[in-house]
Parts: C-alpha cells; sequence; structure tokens
C-alpha cells in the first residue's frame, strides 16, 4: 500500500491536532459545567449566595424600616411580631432591616481580604516563583514567618495593635491570607516553570512576561482561584469574629458579628432573635465552603 | 536523625526571632506615640520626655529591640499599664487555663475527628460516610463564637444543666480536676474543639481512602491476613499526616480560643488579650501574642519531630 503525499499527511495530522485542541479546550469546560450540573449542593449554594448578595445589595428597597431608628417601647420583640417579622434587637430596631443591611458590611469585609490577598498573593507567588533564587527565598521566608502565627492571633494582634475600625479590620486580614496564597501560587509556578512547554515557548522567543501571562497564569489561576474561595467561608467568620470582639465596626453600624455581640445579654430574653446574626454568618459561611468543595471537584484541581 | 534534629532546632531560631520582631513592631504600628499610652496626655513636657529616656523609647528601633529581647528572654515582659502588676503575673495563670481548655477541646475534637473519619474513609459512600462529611464541613463553617451562644441558651437557659461562664463557682480562677470545675470546662470545651473535629475528619477521611485504594492493601488481603491486622497497617501510614494536622489543629485552637472565652468568660488567655485591648494595654497585648506564637512555634518543631520519627521519608529543611 502506498502511503499518502508528506504534504496531505502532515496536513491531516495538523487538522487532527488542532481537533484535539478544540476539543480539549471546549472539554474542559464543558466538564466543569457538565459536572457542577450533576452537583445538586453546589449549585443551591451558589443560588442560594446569589439571593443573600441580592437582598443585601437591594436593602434599601427591601427593608421595612429604618435600621437605625430604635424605640424603648418595643424593644426585643420576638420573632413573629406583626410589622417587625424577625423580631426587634436591644434597642428596639427592626432585626429584619438590620440584618439586611447588616450583611452588607459582613460580606464586604469578608470578601475584600480575600480578593485583595488573592491579587497581591498571586503576584507575590508568581514573581517568587518565576525568578527563583534569592527573590525566592526572601518571599518565602516572609511568609514563613506568618506562617509562625495562629491565623486567628494574628488577625487579632494586628487588629488590636491598630485599634478598632472596619479598614484595620480588613488590613489585618489581608496580611493574614496573603502568605498562604503566595505559597500556593509559588508551589504552582515553581512546578509549571521547569515543563518543556514553557521551555519551548522560551526558546521560540518569548518574553518572561508573555510565558507568565500564556503560559503560567492559565495554570495557577485554578488552583488560587479554588483555594481563595475556600478562604471566604474563614474570612466571614473571622471578620464578624473581629467585630465580635469589638475591633471591627463600631456601632450603631449594623454587622452580623457586632450584632451577635451587642444581643448577647439577650439570650435570657429573646434567645431566638439573638442567634439571628449568627445564623446568617453561618448560612454564608456554609454555603461558600460547599460552593469551594464543589468547584474544587467540578474544576479537578488540587489545593 | 540527630544531624536532621540539630538542622531542625537552628531553623527554629530565625523564625522564633522574626516572631519576636513581629510582636515588637505590634506596639510601633499602633497609632500614635507609644509613650502616649504609658504617660497621661496632660502631663508636663518634661516628664514625658524623662519617661521617654527611662522606657528607652528615644533610642533607635533596632537597639530597643535588643533591649527588649534580653529582656524577654530573662522572662522580663514589663509591667502591665492598666494594674501596674508585672505582666508575667497575670500571664502564667491565664496560659495555664487556655492550655487547659484547648487541651480537652483537642482532645474531644481529635477522637471524634479521628473516629468519623476514619469510619468515613473506610465506609466510602455510605450514610455514615455522608453524615460525617456534613458534620465536617458544619464544623469548619459555624462561627464558634456564636456557636457557644446556642450550647448557652440551650444547656445553661432552657435545660440548666451547665453554667454559662466562667471556670469555677463563684468566678473563682482556682483549677481544680472536681466535678464543678469540670461542668465549667464542658461547654466551651465542646465549642472549641468543633473545628478541629471538622478538619481532622475531613483529613484523616481522606487519608484513610487514599490509603485503601493503594495495591499494598490488596497484597495484605491476599496474604490472607484478617482484617484486624490491615487495619493496623493503613493507621501506620495514616498516622504521621495526621499526627501533622492534629499538632496544627492545637496550635490554632490556642489562637482560636480567643473568642470562645470572651464568649464563656474563661480567665484564659483570650479574656486577658481582649481586656488588653480594650484598656490599650500594649505590653499585655505585646506579651500574650509573643507567648502563644512561642507555643505554636515549638509545637511546629515538635509535630515535624514526631513526625520525621514515625515516617523517616519525610524530612523537612
Amino acid at each position: 500500500m502506498k502511503a499518502a503525499p508528506p504534504s496531505a499527511s502532515a496536513a491531516a495530522e495538523l487538522a487532527v491536532q488542532a481537533r484535539d485542541a478544540a476539543t480539549r479546550r471546549e472539554g474542559y469546560w464543558a466538564g466543569v459545567r457538565k459536572r457542577l450540573a450533576r452537583d445538586p449542593v453546589t449549585i443551591a449554594c451558589g443560588v442560594i449566595l446569589l439571593a443573600m448578595l441580592a437582598a443585601i445589595v437591594f436593602a434599601p428597597l427591601l427593608a421595612p424600616h429604618d435600621p437605625y431608628a430604635g424605640s424603648m417601647l418595643r424593644r426585643l420583640r420576638p420573632i413573629g411580631t406583626p410589622g417587625y417579622l424577625l423580631g426587634t434587637d436591644e434597642l428596639g430596631r427592626d432585626m429584619l432591616t438590620r440584618l439586611l443591611y447588616g450583611g452588607r458590611l459582613s460580606w464586604f469585609m469578608g470578601i475584600t481580604p480575600v480578593v485583595l490577598a488573592f491579587v497581591i498573593g498571586t503576584l507575590l507567588g508568581l514573581l517568587a516563583g518565576f525568578v527563583g533564587g534569592g527573590v525566592n527565598m526572601l518571599i518565602m521566608r516572609a511568609t514563613d514567618v506568618f506562617y509562625a502565627f495562629p491565623s486567628v492571633l494574628l488577625a487579632i494582634a494586628i487588629s488590636g495593635a491598630l485599634g478598632a475600625g472596619t479598614m484595620n479590620a480588613i488590613l489585618s486580614l489581608t496580611l493574614v491570607f496573603i502568605p498562604p496564597i503566595i505559597r500556593v501560587a509559588e508551589s504552582v509556578t515553581t512546578g509549571v516553570r521547569t515543563l518543556d512547554f514553557v521551555e519551548a515557548a522560551r526558546a521560540s522567543g518569548a518574553g518572561p512576561f508573555a510565558i507568565i501571562r500564556v503560559h503560567i497564569l492559565g495554570n495557577v489561576l485554578g488552583p488560587i482561584f479554588v483555594y481563595a474561595t475556600s478562604l471566604i467561608s474563614v474570612s466571614m467568620i473571622l471578620a464578624s469574629g473581629l467585630s465580635f470582639l469589638g475591633l471591627g465596626v463600631t456601632p450603631p453600624e449594623p454587622e452580623w458579628g457586632l450584632m451577635l455581640n451587642t444581643l448577647r445579654t439577650a439570650i435570657y430574653v429573646n434567645p431566638g432573635v439573638a442567634m439571628l446574626p449568627g445564623a446568617c454568618i453561618f448560612a454564608t459561611s456554609l454555603c461558600f465552603n460547599l460552593l469551594s468543595d464543589g468547584l474544587r471537584q467540578a474544576m479537578d484541581v488540587r489545593a | 536523625m540527630l544531624l536532621y534534629l540539630l538542622r531542625r532546632l537552628l531553623y527554629t531560631v530565625p523564625i522564633a526571632l522574626s516572631v519576636g520582631l513581629v510582636c515588637f513592631l505590634l506596639v510601633h504600628i499602633a497609632p500614635g506615640d507609644p509613650i502616649n499610652a504609658i504617660v497621661p496626655a496632660d502631663a508636663p513636657q518634661e516628664l514625658v520626655e524623662q519617661i521617654r529616656r527611662d522606657y528607652g523609647l528615644d533610642r533607635p528601633l533596632p537597639i530597643q529591640f535588643a533591649v527588649w529581647l534580653g529582656k524577654v528572654a530573662g522572662g522580663d515582659f514589663g509591667n502591665s499599664l492598666a494594674t501596674g502588676r508585672p505582666v508575667w503575673a497575670d500571664l502564667s495563670v491565664a496560659i495555664g487555663n487556655t492550655l487547659r481548655l484547648a487541651l480537652v477541646a483537642a482532645l474531644i475534637g481529635f477522637l471524634l475527628g479521628t473516629a468519623l473519619g476514619g469510619l468515613a474513609g473506610v465506609f466510602q459512600g455510605s450514610w455514615i460516610d455522608k453524615a460525617a462529611v456534613a458534620l465536617a464541613v458544619a464544623g469548619v463553617s459555624v462561627p464558634h463564637y456564636w456557636l457557644g451562644m446556642v450550647l448557652v441558651v440551650i444547656f445553661s437557659v432552657q435545660l440548666n444543666w451547665l453554667p454559662a461562664m466562667g471556670a469555677g463557682p463563684g468566678g473563682s480562677s482556682d483549677w481544680a480536676w472536681d466535678a464543678e470545675h469540670i461542668r465549667h470546662l464542658i461547654l466551651p470545651a465542646v465549642t472549641l474543639s468543633v473545628i478541629p473535629m471538622g478538619i481532622v475528619t475531613r483529613t484523616v477521611r481522606g487519608i484513610v481512602a487514599e490509603i485503601l485504594n493503594q495495591d499494598f492493601v490488596q497484597t495484605l488481603r491476599a496474604k490472607g491476613l484478617s482484617g484486624r491486622r490491615v487495619c493496623f497497617h493503613v493507621v501506620k501510614n495514616a498516622a504521621p499526616n495526621s499526627i501533622a494536622v492534629m499538632g496544627l489543629q492545637l496550635g490554632y485552637l490556642l489562637g482560636g480560643s480567643i473568642l470562645v472565652e470572651t464568649v464563656f468568660s474563661w480567665p484564659g488567655t483570650g479574656l486577658l488579650l481582649n481586656n488588653a485591648i480594650f484598656q490599650r494595654d500594649l505590653p499585655v497585648l505585646q506579651a500574650t501574642i509573643l507567648v502563644l506564637a512561642m507555643f505554636f512555634v515549638v509545637l511546629n518543631l515538635v509535630v515535624d519531630l514526631v513526625q520525621t520519627a514515625i515516617d523517616p521519608r519525610i524530612r523537612r529543611g
């Protein structure tokens, strides 16, 4: 049997390669979507989180009362009071309204540190992994120091020294989350940097920025993204925890952790109402955790 | 092994020093002149300068750090600004209480987590696996300060079974292992144990499942080993990594107990720290953080050494 002309065979091979590449790229995201679609828990958590986000964004439209207007005449009404669906707090303010408004600060303080740490940590991790040598040494030894503190302790230490305030709390949490993100980014970058396809790219004249943008980011972002979503849950708990300690948001601003703290004395009078802000933190944190687990499985990354 | 031990010990020195540096700098990142924390705002200028010199606050930072380090190494943490008493006097009592709480919580969390994780890993996909996974996710997602309040509402307010706060009858802080003190310990310890429980369950489940999938387990079974003997091999292989995770968790409990101690008014480092923050008592804040972080550094060292002793393949440089 006569072999096909070389040119035709090469073209066929190229076509096959192109098709493979196309299906592979489509295949990955299609696979992720398919796996997600078969995972009702993750979908449900995503829907719940979106609903919560919508509720707190549109709080001014949804809230039945003024979040700051209280009355000594209607303090600590139980859940289900007509006109005050979720009761009232220790100063007679409507709980539903304050929970809606409180979610804004709780979400903001929970998510902002993770986003900031994601950006800064990824940059430093890429730098450490890609440049290597002394730069790597410097960055990684600095993260080691932060790893020598339990994370809650470090957050409280920095917040405690800086004093109460939303921005101080965000700053301290950002500092706590940067080191673990650097570690993930650095280890993935170091692993990818020496692979053949990066060598090939360099040999064919690609500059460092092109290599990072095209070849390394694609590999690094997935694991860090999944890792960062799992941090949101911790961050929400810690941010509200700082407010609970009096280190974050200051009264009368509504925030779930702070509300939980000011309602502590109410557990003898009206435990149902006193438990509500914590239940909100729990629900949010649980959904973010389950969402993160689902994404990790669907995207098939180990982080 | 001896060489490794030495190297690992040497590696701990710069870490411990940097931890000291961070704690030292805590006072200096605090807003305002640190002198304002010592003297009242309306003190005459000469007195302020006098005190500044006495405290060595006029000298360059590196020298201040060296002096501070020398004092701390000698066990002198300075005096509390709020009470005037030596920091160490209050801190040593508080650390005892925190360690007691953290150790009991760790014991509960590790035992439950190992049992749940082990069962979940062996019977993957069964109802017990699903229950363990659900419990583990709930454990790591729950704001433990809130859980503490829920437990107080149920067991103290509604059922009136257990005391809601303090470490002993009448707010005493002298500890004894008697029924009354243990009753005070139950709620905070259970509250604190949910996080390590969740994480240990997840970890042990993953490790056990991975080991059971390996070829050598099949070989052991094929050799005719009984279930118990196979179990022994699985435990031996799962132990190093599980112990590492548990060691770290014990360390995290030292930090995590701050919030739980606040909820239960447990007279430990958390309460001390909380008071120090509100009175802006920076020496107490600094010393407490330093001692807790040092515990964590030593714990990390011990975990590494134990892990290496069990499984010589693991060696960290």
